[in-house]
């Protein structure tokens, strides 16, 4: 570890990829992840690295599948309706196995949306937004630190599992400024050269990226592919749990939100309430056995999230009726009333974890399941 | 001792094209292949491959090949080249390829002046996918989805790539050649040649647009198809060099 820097999450991302041996960065201006291009643009040319300020988000995802191919660690950033710009090209590095780190900084949609912090991508993210059966790897981080340390575990994760990685952080991430401490550099030609890189014949047999184009090529790459998506599932799950032992209601929360998760405990146990937090980190694979350990004596399960309740769907089928399920969530930039959060949350455990009557909409949108 | 004259050039591999009887993508292949035994480069080389008939191309060759997504090869060739600056890479495209889907990514790759080489087949038509009109149709000609013939005032105007291709400043080499004739198919590989060698030289972006026959997609027999090419397309895709720095 170096020393402390002050940082934007934006820039840390940047930085802690560069210091991942990143060799080539392709990006196109979008709020609010225009600081991660800007340090890019500022230091990779410096390093002798690849930088383009490209025509389009379609480019950048395209010019970072020719350099993956080509053996190098590369990298796109990006947010909200411009993501799924990048979904194809996403689909077919995952088909042919290429990897790569894509960072989406989440702000307000559907559609163009707005510039605000949502985290509304979260099913883009982690159900495939492009065609066919693949998984990205899905890390949120909640902190500029984390951002930058899961930002060098996508890379090494990507290269590992030969598939796209993705940072899932909102604007409020990207624009924060915290302290951080960056991993040592490594630099781009102290990595290996990969199995498949394309780098001229020259006394070898030529290699292909190429399609599967028979039924039986392709059903049979498919299964190759879910066994990969099992065994990085087995290995790979990350999450942090705080005070679940004796909680008597699970709030599960992550990135940005979960720091107000945390709050809204601590404040809960003062006056003594049990409160706990589950935070996936990876959000996929999701750390299905952990979450459901947790759960097992708990009276309810709060999820809180900056949409319509994405995570809170996947949270209910780990969940499967053993408990009630709440959901709270804002959408469009608005940010979650956390005294509004904790009095409904003591009035569910006061309620031996039932009867959570809806809220005025103006608050945000309530759910119970 | 019998003298070889002619022989499977040594880039390709022992694979049989997979082309419709009189295609022109076998002679485009062929003479891709032609050059770059001539260079010596195989060894040295990446290859990016399209969407499209020509795009099993990746499939013939002894040579590194990435299969990119339709019309985004010179943006995956660009980030190929970035990091591998000593290779030769090439994109080969066809029309629906390179002048619909992908007209940003070649317009850009060219302003940029990246040091590549750019192939592009223009045969008029979509081949792969049954015969509908491409951006490059002639006027008056028919597809399955202009089936009484391209009008203008209704399918709009045939587009020609080249032609703006050669405004793009970082662009130092372009021209447009055919392969109906034995005559026009040696000055194909002659361009064909000096794009490359351009590459080799570090000069930047250099396109050969070649106008090729889809007997298939036009409903023409193979002589008739290579006829139509010099009676009625080079008319309006001229073979003409548009550009070249290198040699003014």
């Amino acid at each position: 570890m170096s020393k402390k820097m002050f940082m934007k999450g934006n820039e840390a991302i940047a930085e802690s990829a560069i210091r991942s041996g990143c060799k080539a960065y392709y990006g196109y201006p979008i709020t609010p992840q225009n600081e991660l291009t800007a340090y890019m643009a500022k230091n990779m040319k410096k390093l002798g690295r690849v930088f383009i300020q490209t025509e389009s988000e379609i480019t950048a995802i395209n010019a970072v599948f020719g350099s993956a191919v080509a053996g190098f660690r590369a990298m796109t950033s990006s947010a909200g309706t411009a993501m799924a710009l990048k979904q194809e090209g996403i689909s077919h590095l995952a088909y042919l196995e290429i990897p790569a780190v894509i960072v989406d900084m989440m702000r307000g949609g559907p559609g163009l949306g707005n510039i605000l912090a949502t985290q509304g991508d979260y099913n883009m993210a982690t159900k495939g937004g492009g065609t066919g059966d693949y998984h990205v790897i899905v890390l949120a981080p909640n902190s500029v630190q984390e951002a930058s340390d899961l930002t060098r575990l996508a890379f090494e994760l990507a290269d590992k599992y030969r598939n796209p990685a993705m940072i899932l952080a909102d604007g409020t991430i990207g624009q924060m400024i915290e302290n951080v401490e960056f991993m040592k550099p490594i630099a781009p030609e102290d990595l290996p050269t990969p199995s498949y890189a394309l780098t001229g014949c020259e006394g070898r047999a030529p290699r292909k990226a190429e399609p599967k184009n028979s039924a039986q090529e392709l059903e049979e790459h498919n299964i190759a592919l879910q066994r990969k998506y099992d065994i990085c599932t087995a290995n790979e799950q990350r999450f942090e749990e705080i005070m679940t032992e004796d909680a008597e209601v699970i709030l599960v929360a992550f990135g940005s939100v979960s720091r107000m998760a945390h709050e809204i405990i601590a404040e809960a146990r003062e006056e003594g309430y049990k409160l706990g937090l589950f935070r996936p980190i990876t959000l996929w694979p999701f750390a299905e056995g952990a979450f459901k350990k947790i759960i097992h004596n708990a009276k309810a399960v709060v999820v809180l999230e900056h949409n319509a309740g994405m995570l809170t769907r996947d949270i209910r089928m780990y969940v499967n009726e053993i408990c009630p399920v709440y959901y709270h969530g804002r959408m469009g930039g608005s940010i979650i009333d956390m005294d509004v959060v904790s009095e409904k949350i003591k009035s569910i455990i006061d309620n031996n974890g039932k009867d959570w009557r809806e809220l005025d909409g103006q608050q945000g949108l309530w759910k119970t399941y | 001792m019998a003298n070889k004259v002619y022989g499977r050039p040594i880039s390709l591999n022992e694979k049989q094209f997979t082309y419709c009887p009189g295609c022109g993508h076998g002679v485009c292949n062929r003479l891709l292949a032609e050059v770059i035994d001539e260079l010596g480069i195989a060894g040295n080389t990446i290859g990016v491959s399209y969407v499209g008939c020509g795009g099993m191309l990746y499939d013939f060759y002894n040579i590194d090949f990435a299969f990119p997504l339709h019309g985004r090869a010179p943006a995956t060739a660009t980030g190929i080249k970035r990091v591998r600056p000593d290779k030769i890479v090439f994109s080969y495209q066809g029309d629906g390829d390179l002048a619909a889907i992908g007209t940003a990514e070649i317009i850009h790759a060219a302003t940029r002046g990246e040091n590549l080489t750019s192939l592009f087949i223009n045969n008029g038509i979509y081949g792969m996918t049954g015969g509908q009109m491409a951006p490059t149709t002639l006027i008056g000609q028919k597809a399955s989805t202009c089936i009484d013939g391209r009008d203008p005032s209704y399918h709009g105007l045939p587009i020609r790539m080249s032609e703006m291709i050669a405004q793009c400043d970082g662009a130092c080499y372009v021209e447009r050649v055919s392969v109906d004739s034995a005559k026009n198919i040696s000055a194909a590989k002659k361009a064909i040649k000096k794009a490359f060698q351009n590459q080799i030289d570090g000069k930047g972006f250099s396109l050969v647009e070649i106008v090729s026959p889809c007997p298939i997609g036009w409903n023409l027999s193979p002589n008739d198809a290579y006829k139509r090419i010099t009676d009625e397309i080079l008319e309006f895709y001229k073979p003409v060099v548009f550009k070249d720095t290198i040699s003014e």
